[in-house]
């Protein structure tokens, strides 16, 4: 019996908060997260509009003295905006699956995270590759500095949240997340929601307010 | 206080109550609808708009964008991250997280914002 208390101590290193340390850890480090994209969502800001050359992100400019349209995809971009919150949903519904025991709605929404997850990424890649085939380079001017800095950061982040949802499907697959270590993935799934919820930031600052 | 006593206590702190499926599905239908409102306001100032709406939202657009923004963060944050049912430590520390970050994205526009308009040779640009 002592044993077994021993055991769920060390499994779960809680703190003298009475927060699992893990836990509390993902929360610092979300906190660090927020105020470096702060720093990025206050430079796009301070250079908004600033630029002396196109392109323009929501007007009309001139390449090599024929008129362009706006860059930026409003359509393609709400629908990505769209998966992603979603795969927020879809992520706390493996956690409740993970935390009752229920393998098959672990697996089944995990799977469907990362799908929503790998399409927003598709669609930053697209974006970024359209944008480029349109004149639109790293150094061509401060917004596609600042858009690219700003939006590349927060794809990064996707990309690895990605990883770390991969790694805990194959653990779940393998059969080795059971109801006692769910906490594992309230951690990633405490990280994802964080991408989200810098998203929710991102999506009006950069593409509808103008 | 004894090994099993502390695991107890912890267990306790720890065992809190998660939102049900149908409070997920709630929230995930509101920050759709949210999107979808703020892609309309977009879309009623800045194209094909009825002149009278378009009108009447155009001055305050940018306001109700970013509190539409905010109240799905705030749903996010409450629900999905359970920091409604998880303590106030963690939502101290998110909270506080936030103010900084606030305090830094202000402080970086203030300071820019005043070399542009009373140092203008400073202005790489100019």
């Amino acid at each position: 019996m002592a044993d077994t208390a021993h055991a769920h101590i060390d499994e779960h290193h809680y703190t003298a908060t009475g927060i699992d340390s893990r836990k509390l850890a993902i929360w610092t480090f979300i906190g660090s997260e927020c105020m470096f994209f702060a720093s990025l969502i206050g430079t796009y800001l301070v250079y908004k509009g600033r630029d002396l050359v196109g392109p323009k992100p929501h007007a009309e400019w001139l390449l090599n003295g024929v008129p362009q349209e706006q860059m930026l995809e409003i359509p393609l971009v709400t629908f990505g905006t769209s998966l992603l919150l979603f795969s927020s949903f879809f992520i706390v519904l493996a956690l409740s699956g993970a935390q009752r025991g229920n393998r098959k709605a672990l697996i089944g929404w995990l799977v469907a995270t990362i799908f929503c997850g790998m399409f927003f990424v598709g669609m930053q890649v697209y974006e970024f590759t359209h944008f480029v085939h349109r004149g639109m380079g790293y150094t061509t001017n401060l917004f596609s500095s600042t858009f690219y800095t700003l939006t590349g950061f927060h794809g990064t982040h996707v990309t690895l949240g990605l990883i770390w949802l991969i790694s805990v499907l194959v653990v779940a697959l393998r059969g080795k997340l059971p109801p006692e270590k769910a906490l594992n993935l309230e951690i990633a799934a405490l990280y994802w929601h964080f991408v989200d919820v810098v998203w929710i930031v991102i999506f009006p600052v950069v593409y509808l307010i103008r | 206080m004894n090994a099993s006593a502390h695991a107890s206590t912890a267990a306790e702190v720890h065992q809190h109550a998660h939102p049900t499926w149908q409070t997920y599905t709630k929230i995930a239908i509101t920050l759709f609808v949210l999107t979808a409102l703020e892609v309309a306001a977009y879309e009623v100032v800045h194209r094909h708009a009825p002149a009278g709406l378009a009108t009447m939202l155009e001055p305050v657009v940018v306001e109700v964008l970013l509190l539409l923004s905010a109240f799905k963060f705030a749903l996010v944050a409450m629900f999905y991250m359970h920091l409604k049912s998880d303590g106030k430590l963690l939502s101290g520390i998110f909270g506080f997280s936030l103010l900084l970050a606030a305090v830094i994205a202000l402080s970086l526009m203030v300071i820019f914002m005043y070399q542009y308009q009373h140092a203008p040779t400073a202005n790489p640009l100019k």
